[in-house]
């Protein structure tokens, strides 16, 4: 109990302390500060659930279960790091010109509450709370992606702001027709909503209401996602907001509102049995990989180019859900922990080869080694490793998929396959003339951070190389829960 | 088939009652025009005093005007006048009641519409062929508009006699219809097209390049010009006494009841009077449209009277 | 009585769904704002006469908050941002009036085909009007998208929450109190955070207009 008021606390606290605080000199540090807290928390949390098995608090408000719980820890911790490399990236902004006294404390403060709404999403057991905290979040990250005030950045926002309201709405009357089911079995009122309650009954929930609500639900948490057709705002929110912000939106954002999606979908197929939501996912998500891989080579700007590869993945996670069963559940699973941690440490090399160059221009910058081998270092390899080259860990995951994928739905890994070839192709053949070569880049005022970047890529090959017992129990477990 | 002299009765009475007070419906609308405007009005009976001025005046007529130019003024005035003699405004029980579908009304309404066109192009000068143009252009529009705003009231009251659907809506128990919420504005809209009102043609416009309807009788005089002017009064009537007919149908009198036309007739008077005021009121609210963006406000009211039926098929009502 | 008002929930759908209508085909934006305002007293009314009908008394308290927020606050904070950011008219929306009209005729229809089974599993007082309140939402998602001022853009999202809310009474008869309260607020952050960016945006680019903002394509 004490575990999650915490967790839910500290980035508030953080948040309003930021408001305040974010422009003076200790204002990275205070960010730090309180994601540090939100991790401790978060960690403790973690150990209770493992011991004790699945939480509810505050009178059914929240609840943890193992299909959460990895996540809040993953959100968590990527935050801290994230707040880590922000801290000299924000002040080379800084530096450069790019960031006011005010945009640094909305930045701040924004950062903070959007880990708390995040968080809040992830925990909760009323899925109209859930749907409330979405949209906080949502228009958090609207702000965040503004906050350099350049025309592109406004029409990166505003695009964001417009497109994810009308996903938003959707999933707004999904989750009403959510609760239009629930009320005729078993009542009104607050309790109709929660997540555990519904899961019980999910079996007699009426099908007609839930297929249309589910239909509802996907399309608007999947705008979120970033689902092909529904994913216009995605490449430019990452490519005009802050570095930072392009870690957080790709790895922390794009599965909370997964996340979302999965807890809809236990309901829907309980009351449905026909295996429409999981079809639903299949298609979508295959015609989001294959669509983002062939639209890799085009790009010009390396943030969007990451930003393609980030649908492409969260693409390949849907299509994993979709499938379905205890190997594609865990392999979509591990690969969201996976593709969390490997793309955030993209984009901190990116953010500092970005600022080192002066541009986000792939064709500009060149020979990252030569001038900082720690940043070259770090965009070789994280390009290697979203890739899915072994030994990392996005390989075992993607592994595990195309397994299943050729087990269950034997005409979907072939185009699969021919996705993550062509990706390949287009990331490596932009990533290494960058990397590579004579140099034009120019050296920091700053150093730049490493190790966020380190720590990710080295977790990702630990987990690649060997998945600790608990860990791998509690994919498992979660596996299970989402059946299918 | 035998009429019942009741019938008669009522069938006369409606006729006199049309033609009587169809200038003073016009007279009413003008005044309160003025008064909302902040001028002095004419007097109520101005448009009588005008249509016995035209008749006393000597009939003109271009050299080339055919015979369907001299005829037009009477094929005019007779459609309007058989139109108001149908629609169920004193009395649901009229002699001519099986003829009062609401199609074989707007069919009268079209023919009327294509004669003055023909006439106002028979003489061949640049404004009767511009006002032909235009009323043919706003009159496409508004027919469907009408018949579908017609078609909901039918939907209701499983007919399109207008006499039917008096009697079904005004003698039975009162309900809001959200389907007639639709239609009741489609038609606001249709009916201000039509009687070549503001913001669709200002009657009171001299100015011959933003005429519509002006247009059509600029080559008419005396008794042509008389007809042709009571006529668009009695147009007039008509069309208010189809709104009141579908959306307030109440006090107008049933069959074998000639006493209650006692009753009816002043109803109609009050409405009409309301009505009229309504009319001003939103003359002098709105702006005139440009010409191009007139077929824009009529497939509004096409718009929202498809929908009046749909939502028919889904409220039920 | 009792009879009239459940027939008046059926003529305040139909209202809500006119105004959704204009909305889409005015042009002036101070006349947008009166008919959002006119939006939120039909949803105001709307809500009263289902509270009185099932004697539910959280709907009293959900009508005064809907009021407050979308009849007071909303149209003041809306009047005054016009004001300042001295807006007054759209430019030609991106599809004509009669084309707009007949893709709104398709949405209703399929909004009511959509809603029909849904609200025969309804238990509400007013299930029928289900249908019409999807397509008001489909509507202000259409008014939306065809616009091409940043005004008219954000009362049309508020202009979809309203009707979503409509929706939640139509079917559910409200949803609970605490999922109301976080919607709204949303509501009214959301209306903020643009009202933010509008002059942010009319400062970079000297007009709301947002074809300007289209300068990041698809490369």
């Amino acid at each position: 109990m004490t575990a999650l008021t915490l967790l839910l606390a500290c980035p508030i606290v953080g948040a309003l302390l930021l408001a305040g605080l974010g422009h003076t000199r200790i204002g990275a540090e205070v960010n730090i500060a309180a994601s540090a807290a939100t991790t401790a928390c978060a960690l403790w949390l973690a150990a209770k659930v493992a011991a004790d098995g699945s939480l509810l608090a505050y009178g059914e408000l929240f609840y943890i279960d193992s299909l959460n719980m990895f996540l809040v820890t993953l959100t968590a911790f990527v935050g801290l790091t994230t707040s880590i490399f922000s801290r000299p990236y924000m002040r080379i902004e800084r530096d450069h010109g790019r960031m006011t006294p005010l945009t640094m404390r909305v930045y701040h403060a924004a950062y903070q509450l959007f880990l708390a709404m995040m968080l809040f999403a992830l925990t909760t057991n009323n899925l109209g709370a859930l749907w409330v905290a979405m949209e906080a979040a949502t228009l958090c990250t609207v702000l965040l992606v503004s906050v350099y005030r350049t025309a592109a950045a406004l029409e990166a926002a505003w695009k964001y702001f417009i497109l994810c309201g009308v996903g938003i709405a959707q999933a707004l009357f999904g989750t009403l027709l959510l609760y239009l089911a629930a009320d005729r079995l078993i009542g009104g009122g607050e309790g109709a909503l929660l997540w555990t309650h519904l899961e019980a009954v999910k079996t007699q929930l009426e099908p007609t209401i839930l297929s249309l609500a589910f239909v509802f639900l996907l399309i608007g948490y999947g705008t979120k996602t970033g689902l092909v057709p529904v994913h216009h705002w995605l490449p430019d929110a990452h490519a005009e907001g802050p570095t930072p912000i392009s870690a957080v939106l790709s790895g922390l954002l794009l599965n909370v509102a997964l996340y979302a999606i999965l807890r809809c979908k236990v309901l829907a197929d309980g009351a449905l049995g026909n295996g429409l939501p999981g079809r639903a996912m299949v298609v979508f998500g295959l015609v989001s990989v294959l669509l983002a891989a062939f639209l890799l080579h085009r790009q010009r700007d390396i943030k969007r180019l990451f930003a393609y590869s980030s649908i492409e993945h969260m693409g390949l996670i849907t299509f994993a859900f979709g499938l379905g069963g205890p190997i594609a559940n865990f392999g979509g699973l591990l690969h969201m922990t996976m593709h969390s941690l490997t793309k955030s440490a993209i984009f901190f090399a990116v953010g500092h080869a970005a600022q080192k160059a002066g541009t986000q221009v792939m064709d500009e910058i060149r020979g990252l080694l030569q001038i900082s081998p720690t940043v070259g270092w770090g965009l070789m390899l994280g390009s290697l490793a979203i890739l899915g080259m072994p030994p990392f860990g996005v390989f075992a995951s993607e592994f595990l998929i195309l397994t299943s994928a050729m087990r269950q739905l034997p005409w979907a890994a072939p185009l699969l396959l021919l996705a993550l070839a062509v990706a390949f192709a287009a990331v490596l053949a932009r990533v290494q003339p960058m990397v590579f070569g004579e140099t034009t880049v120019k050296r920091l005022p700053h150093p730049p951070a490493l190790i966020p970047v380190f720590t990710h890529l080295g977790l990702g090959l630990l987990l690649g190389l060997f998945i600790p017992p608990f860990l791998a129990n509690w994919y498992a477990r979660a596996a299970t829960l989402l059946g299918g | 088939m035998l009429v019942s002299p009741y019938a008669f009765l009522a069938q006369v009475v409606q006729f006199l009652v049309a033609l009587a007070a169809a200038p003073l419906l016009t007279g009413w609308i003008n005044q309160w025009r003025a008064w909302l405007q902040n001028k002095t009005a004419p007097s109520l009976l101005q448009p009588y005093y005008v249509l016995h001025k035209l008749f006393q005046k000597e009939a003109v007529a271009a050299e080339n005007a055919s015979p369907l130019f001299r005829a037009t003024p009477y094929v005019v005035f007779g459609c309007m006048a058989l139109a108001c003699g149908i629609v169920p405004a004193v009395s649901t029980d009229l002699p001519l009641a099986p003829a009062a579908d609401a199609i074989a009304l707007v069919g009268l309404f079209a023919l009327a519409r294509v004669f003055i066109s023909l006439a106002a192009m028979d003489v061949g000068t640049a404004f009767g062929t511009l006002g032909a143009r235009r009323e043919m252009l706003i009159g496409f529009l508004a027919e469907p508009a009408l018949l579908m705003a017609l078609f909901c009231a039918s939907l209701i009251t499983s007919s399109t006699s207008l006499s039917a659907i008096v009697n079904k809506m005004a003698h039975s128990q009162f309900q809001l219809y959200p389907s007639m919420a639709f239609a009741g504005v489609a038609f606001t809209i249709v009916s201000l097209a039509e009687n070549a009102r503001v913001p669709v043609d200002n009657p009171a416009t001299h100015l011959e390049l933003t005429m519509v309807h002006e247009a059509l009788v600029l080559e008419y005089s005396a008794r042509h010009l008389a007809l042709l002017e009571w006529a668009a009064s009695l147009k007039l009537f008509a069309y208010s006494c189809i709104g009141l007919a579908l959306f307030f149908p109440y006090g107008v009198a049933q069959a074998d009841a000639p006493l209650a036309m006692l009753i009816s007739l002043p109803a109609l008077g009050l409405k009409l009077a309301v009505g009229g005021f309504a009319l001003a009121l939103i003359e002098t609210v709105s702006a005139k449209l440009r010409i191009f963006r007139v077929p824009e406000f009529l497939a509004v009211a096409f718009v929202l009277a498809v929908i009046g039926l749909l939502v028919h098929g889904l409220l039920g009502a | 009585m009792i009879a009239l008002l459940t027939q008046a929930i059926n003529l305040f759908a139909a209202i809500l769904l006119i105004l959704a209508f204009a909305m889409i085909t005015q042009r002036r934006i101070l006349n947008l704002v009166h008919l959002f305002t006119a939006q939120g007293l039909t949803l105001v009314a709307a809500t009263l006469d289902v509270g009185y009908l099932t004697a539910q008394h959280s709907l009293y308290v959900s009508a005064a908050f809907a009021f407050a927020l979308k009849v007071v606050v909303l149209p003041t904070l809306l009047h005054r941002l016009t004001d300042r950011l001295q807006v007054r008219f759209d430019v030609e929306p991106l599809l004509n009036t009669p084309v707009t009209m007949l893709i709104g005729i398709l949405l209703v229809a399929f909004a009511f085909d959509l809603a029909s089974p849904i609200a025969a599993l309804s238990a509400s007082i007013a299930r029928a009007t289900l249908g019409i309140a999807l397509a008001s939402v489909l509507l202000s998602f259409l008014m939306m998208i065809t616009r091409a001022k940043a005004v008219p853009q954000v009362i049309g999202f508020l202009s979809m929450e309203n009707s979503l809310f409509f929706a939640a009474t139509a079917a559910t008869n409200g949803m609970p109190m605490l999922v109301e309260l976080g919607i709204a607020l949303d509501a009214l952050m959301a209306f903020l955070i643009g009202g933010v960016f509008m002059f942010q945006i009319r400062e970079q680019f000297d007009s709301l207009d947002i074809r300007h903002l289209e300068r990041l394509r698809e490369e």
